[in-house]
């Protein structure tokens, strides 16, 4: 990628946005139903009533609607993380945002949260432990208005630490039923039936995307270092507050919803560096559509590997992740 | 040398949290001026070029560019103005050279603007091509030897077209070849482009052959600052770096020649 790098930039976007419809139509039309490509485009031109219509909009378009919010938003805001910390192993479960998410959950579970607000309370109440736990880390963290990202870093572990020890203590004080719920939950999973959900954590993601796109030049020379982003005019301390939040911000969100589903803002973020470099105005679109496609198409094996039954769609992520990470590595050519 | 004054430092006090390493350095420099600052490791010659780039908010003293200070300018304004090349990282950053040189674009960049324009892509080519490293554009940073990522990181300064540029022991690992090279680049940087460079060097030879001027650093003090046939003097020398030194003189302009004596029996 040089000076004339913008013509190939513009086909990595669009190449990876037509894998992705690819990617969907696929989805659309496996599962414990098969449902023929033909069907499916007619059944998305016309065809209200039928029995296809029900399955392909009601139960797979929403999944894959949402396998497109969580998979881009994870992977931009692993992409932002790494970049920020220059740390290659950090991603967006690090600063302990999952571990926030699911003390929420499990404390909900366990004591019963708010009734009346139905299919909400489980989201919020994760969503609320995700929001508490990365204000907790930032006031540590911060100090005196500028933030050392070391701490940030130390703190994040460490509060994740804590957080998975409070988990284990109200599992291992719960009931049988509660338990169940608890590790489904954590496990992770792109059921969801509330659609004014999935209609918030798509805006959360894509707008996700749009501000983050506004900082990559920005994030390109944090990603020579702190002093040296400083020297080409950066307000370092302010972007590395922004970067913090947006990206904490995103992943609480996408975790509230659907739990914790790992591997993507991880591996995406390194397998997409491999292929177009450490720009991050092309990172950041590239990771997003391909962490949307990663995470389709695992939530589509996941639900067709051993249909009827379905496995946990972090079983697949991990696999499928692991093995891709390590193969990118052993290649030839790979500078780690 | 006549000229108008390019950065004033007055009374400038400086340190790291409660800990003070600068004390009431005070000293000009004028426009077009090359100048070297010396002294022994640990004398403060890192952080005054900290304070100088506004990286350090000083404790005391006044810094100020151009007659305003420094601290009063945004951000932004001050990175047009003033470029500074780092001792070399431990990790190379993650692009190419080319990708690495046009960051050096960034300042000038309105806010929010994602891509280069046509004098971005010029400029950088143009710092590209008095460095010499324009073969090499395509490369990763971190496939570069040492003086090829030193020479990257001049032109990524240059890119930047500033009117002072500040160096942190440019020539620090670099053998005796490519030492000259990235000195003869800054003078001649310094007289065809009227560049203001500052330096920071260790090897005083080297600071004395290629600066007009030299500001010599003790534990935090100026000790002294003139020409460097006034301050490479070997009593100066051999006080404030605690060793025994023989000086001696190029042919032509009487520039001195810094050769450390080995025991005493030399």
């Amino acid at each position: 990628m040089g000076l004339n790098s913008k013509p190939l930039w513009l086909g990595c976007v669009l190449f990876l946005a037509v894998l992705l419809v690819i990617v969907a139509l696929f989805s659309l039309g496996v599962g414990a139903v098969n449902i023929p490509l033909q069907k499916v485009l007619l059944s998305l031109t016309r065809g209200r009533g039928t029995p296809e219509y029900t399955i392909l909009f009601a139960i797979r378009l929403p999944r894959i609607l949402l396998g497109l919010a969580v998979g881009g938003g994870l992977a931009i805001a692993g992409v932002m993380l790494q970049g920020m910390f220059r740390n290659p192993l950090v991603e967006p479960y690090t600063l302990g945002i999952s571990g926030g998410a699911a003390l929420g959950i499990a404390l909900n579970i366990v004591g019963g949260g708010p009734a009346g607000i139905g299919l909400f309370s489980l989201p919020l109440s994760g969503f609320l432990g995700a929001v508490g736990i990365i204000a907790l880390v930032y006031l540590l963290a911060a100090r005196g208005g500028t933030v050392k990202l070391s701490r940030l870093l130390l703190i994040g572990v460490m509060v994740s630490f804590i957080a998975s020890s409070l988990i284990m203590l109200i599992m291992a004080m719960t009931r049988t039923e509660d338990l169940h719920g608890i590790i489904f939950w954590i496990m992770g999973s792109l059921q969801e039936p509330n659609s004014s959900l999935i209609r918030v954590i798509l805006c959360v993601s894509l707008g996700g995307l749009i501000v983050a796109l506004m900082f990559s030049v920005d994030l390109n020379a944090l990603s020579l270092g702190e002093e040296e982003a400083f020297f080409l005019g950066v307000r370092v301390e302010r972007l590395k507050k922004i970067l913090f939040l947006l990206a904490s911000f995103i992943t609480g969100c996408c975790v509230s919803v659907t739990g914790i589903i790992g591997f993507v803002g991880l591996v995406v973020p390194h397998v997409m560096r491999l292929l177009v470099g450490g720009d991050h105005r092309i990172l950041i679109p590239t990771s997003y559509l391909a962490g949307a496609i990663f995470l389709i198409l695992c939530d589509t094996l996941a639900r067709v590997v051993m249909a009827p039954v379905e496995l946990p769609v972090g079983v697949i992520t991990g696999l499928l992740g692991g093995g891709l990470f390590i193969y990118a590595l052993s290649r030839k050519g790979a500078s780690f | 040398m006549g000229g108008s004054t390019m950065l004033a430092v007055k009374d400038l006090s400086c340190g790291y949290g409660k800990r003070v390493v600068l004390r009431g350095v005070s000293f000009g420099i004028k426009r077009g001026a090359f100048v070297g600052i010396i002294g022994p490791n640990g004398s403060g010659k890192t952080t005054l070029l900290r304070a100088i780039n506004g990286f350090l908010r000083p404790f005391k003293g006044t810094i100020s560019l151009e007659g305003k200070g420094i601290h009063q300018m945004v951000r932004r304004s001050l990175a047009q103005k003033v470029a500074v090349v780092t001792q070399s990282p431990e990790a190379a950053p993650p692009f190419s050279v080319e990708e690495f040189v046009l960051l050096g674009r960034v300042p000038h960049w309105g806010k929010y603007q994602l891509l280069e324009t046509k004098k971005d892509v010029e400029m950088a080519e143009r710092a590209m091509a008095l460095t010499g490293i324009a073969y090499a554009r395509d490369r990763k940073m971190g496939e570069l030897s040492g003086g090829e990522q030193q020479l990257a990181f001049v032109a990524r300064a240059l890119a930047q077209e500033p009117r002072l540029l500040l160096l942190d022991e440019p020539t620090a690992h670099l053998d005796i070849g490519h030492q000259g090279q990235i000195m003869d680049l800054l003078r001649q940087l310094n007289r065809e482009q009227s560049l203001t460079i500052v330096v920071v060097l260790h090897d005083l030879t080297l600071a004395g052959l290629y600066c007009e001027r030299l500001i010599l650093l003790n534990r935090g003090r100026l000790r002294k600052i003139g020409p460097p046939q006034r301050v490479l003097m070997k009593g100066v020398i051999e006080k404030v770096y605690q060793t025994t030194v023989r000086v001696m003189q190029t042919h032509k302009k009487g520039r001195p020649i810094i050769l450390p004596v080995a025991g005493k029996g030399v």
